[in-house]
């Protein structure tokens, strides 16, 4: 047990005086694994190995989406799969009955995604910690529920099949010409684009106060049901993109790819790569989507190594591999209408 | 048709109220809903079908299975959650470490016994009554009679006995339990040993009923059996009960309206129902903190 402990502290240990002496590089770093990830396809990758990263990246996406309300927030939610199952199908009736534009399409799935998660988010305002897991959870199942039951749309239990791929001006783009891999890459970056941008801001600094002391944030003023329903609504609109994305790639969807099994694998990237941190998300989907691929004869371990994954986290380390307390200088953030923001900028005026 | 429907849910949720006890009583004492106990559920009737292959005999193959079943669960306390209760960690981890247990349990099932549906032998000779017309089976009054039978043990047990005082002297303040002098980890682990047992013979009942089992029966069965406890009012042991045949009536009432499709969401519907309006439950204390 306590090698356990050792190993996986050092291990973060390492991670953490990585990013303190890499920092300095971080502009080359970032280019570097850009252009990195925009080759992966021209080094011959097989069709197979091209597929596994982009099922890395959409469940990337996916963390990412629920990192906003179970890592930040501090809301556990056990019904994203509901959410990806939304918006999976919701791009696939769109881009199948009424010949949308896949972008079109997406775009629609997320709004209505949304809304969803506008819809669970206002009942469970009354509602914390694992009551609001459970009626996720519940809203997880209701969602299956439904498509299972409502022939007239989802076609029922037989699935939607056919579902096109996503085209730009008559170019289709498929998984030999590369063309998916690269829409997983931009909308990779759009999502985590989105995320930093969260992090730094107004919402992310209260979604963070909320998770730390809720009672505290109230007392500053911050409006806390508010904020949180927004962490709902943003959750899950990045989660349906990630749906519609799925749908069109693997071009068949049905009940049965949207279990509770789904709503696990996230939550458990979510953990093993650090709650409320970024970097993890793309850790932890890089090492539970590859694992099942690189260990072929523990295939049927897996789920049970989603478990061990997020008891042995909870009870070692439960901020996550990647979820150390940053050493770098925290710059503190000046709001525009702060009375030192003014002056500075005064100050700045005079000076020149 | 109805009242026919109503028998039917009422030894259902006689079964499902000892499923939610198991809830109602970890949930007073750790403030925790322990998400391994559908889990627990299913791990009970395939103890039980493994020992019937050794040919024990019916009755004390159930036996071992069940007592086995109750060391399982104070085993998950024990290497799981004690240490987090000594580490104080918030409850969002407890949480989440149940729910890995829930599925190593439910996944180490599937690769022991198979992940397809399997037949759970006749517990009885079913012989058809007839009441007010409806039929009812031997096995929906066998059902029945067992539960009332071992919930009234369990309420003697925790009302009666030194045993439950000390259960709810450390549901009342763990703390103040332990200075006067009672052993609250021992406690706690009985708690999870009558958790246990109580699913046990509820999968037993209920697999008996459908004479079918499979690794993940226990998904749905704890979702409605939580329901009912949170309906009840959880940590309340007599609302566990009245939640329990409540949501068994419904269900089978509206399995004959809406179609049978419709049954398990019938128990979500309740449980969300409920959490809105009335998070405390029929029976529960006002200004119980959800933790």
């Amino acid at each position: 047990m306590e090698k356990i402990r050792t190993g996986i502290n050092r291990l973060t240990e390492g991670f953490s005086y990585l990013e303190t002496n890499v920092y300095k590089y971080r502009i080359i770093l970032y280019a570097g694994g850009l252009s990195l990830s925009m080759l992966l396809p021209v080094f011959g990758f097989s069709q197979y190995m091209t597929r596994i990263f982009i099922m890395i990246g959409i469940y990337t996406m996916l963390a990412l989406g629920l990192n906003i309300l179970t890592g930040y927030t501090g809301l556990v939610s056990l019904g994203h799969g509901g959410f990806f199952a939304i918006g999976a199908y919701t791009t696939a009736i769109l881009m199948l009955r009424f010949q949308m534009n896949f972008l079109i399409a997406v775009m629609i799935a997320m709004v209505f995604t949304g809304i969803c998660g506008l819809l669970l988010g206002l009942p469970t305002l009354r509602l914390t910690g694992t009551y609001l897991s459970i009626v996720t959870l519940g809203f997880g199942e209701i969602v299956r529920m439904v498509i299972m039951n409502f022939d007239t749309v989802t076609n029922g239990t037989l699935g939607i099949r056919n579902i096109p791929r996503p085209s730009f001006f008559g170019f289709e783009l498929t998984l030999a010409n590369h063309g998916l891999f690269y829409l997983m890459l931009v909308l990779l970056i759009l999502v985590t684009y989105v995320c930093i941008g969260i992090q730094n801001s107004n919402m992310g600094r209260t979604l963070r106060a909320i998770k730390a002391d809720e009672l505290a944030a109230v007392m500053m003023g911050i409006r806390s049901s508010r904020y949180k329903v927004g962490a709902f609504v943003v959750s899950a609109v990045l989660t349906g993109l990630a749906g519609g994305y799925y749908a069109s790639l693997v071009s068949y969807i049905d009940h049965n790819s949207f279990t509770f099994d789904v709503s696990i694998m996230i939550l458990s990237i979510v953990i093993l790569g650090g709650m409320g941190t970024i970097r993890g998300m793309f850790l932890g989907a890089a090492i539970l989507v590859a694992f099942p691929e690189v260990a072929r004869p523990l295939m049927e371990w897996r789920f049970v190594v989603y478990g061990l994954v997020l008891i042995l986290m909870m009870r070692f380390k439960p901020q996550g591999l990647l979820g150390w307390r940053s050493r770098l200088p925290y710059k503190i953030p000046v709001l525009k209408r702060s009375q030192t923001y003014r002056e500075e900028k005064e100050a700045n005026r005079r000076g020149r | 048709m109805i009242l026919q429907q109503i028998f039917n849910g009422l030894s259902l949720g006689m079964a499902y109220a000892l499923i939610a006890v198991g809830y109602s009583l970890v949930f007073g004492i750790l403030r925790l809903v322990n998400f391994s106990h559908g889990a627990v559920y299913a791990f009970g009737a395939h103890a039980v079908i493994f020992f019937i292959g050794y040919h024990f005999g019916l009755i004390p193959a159930i036996l071992l299975g069940v007592l086995l079943t109750g060391a399982l669960g104070v085993l998950i306390d024990r290497v799981a959650l004690y240490p987090l209760r000594k580490k104080k960690s918030p409850g969002i981890s407890s949480l989440i470490t149940t729910i890995g247990i829930s599925y190593i349990i439910q996944n180490l099932l599937m690769m022991g016994f198979g992940s397809e549906k399997k037949p759970f032998p006749k517990l009885f000779d079913n012989r058809i009554v007839h009441i007010l017309g409806a039929r009812i089976s031997t096995m929906q009054i066998i059902m029945f009679v067992t539960s009332v039978i071992l919930l009234a043990i369990l309420t003697f047990l925790i009302k009666g006995t030194k045993i439950g005082l000390a259960m709810r002297a450390v549901e009342q303040n763990e703390k103040n339990a332990g200075l006067m002098g009672i052993n609250t980890n021992f406690i706690i682990a009985f708690t999870f040993f009558l958790g246990g047992i109580s699913a046990a013979i509820a999968s037993v009942l209920i697999s008996g009923y459908y004479e079918i089992l499979y690794p993940t029966m226990g998904f749905m069965v704890g979702l409605k059996a939580f329901a009912a406890a949170v309906l009840g009012g959880i940590g309340v042991l007599h609302g566990a009960i009245v939640g329990g045949l409540v949501i068994g009536v419904s269900e089978g009432l509206a399995a004959t309206w809406f179609g049978s499709q419709y049954r398990d969401s019938v128990a979500f519907i309740i449980l969300i129902i409920v959490l809105i309006v009335r998070p405390a439950g029929l029976f529960g204390r006002k200004g119980i903190e959800k933790v």
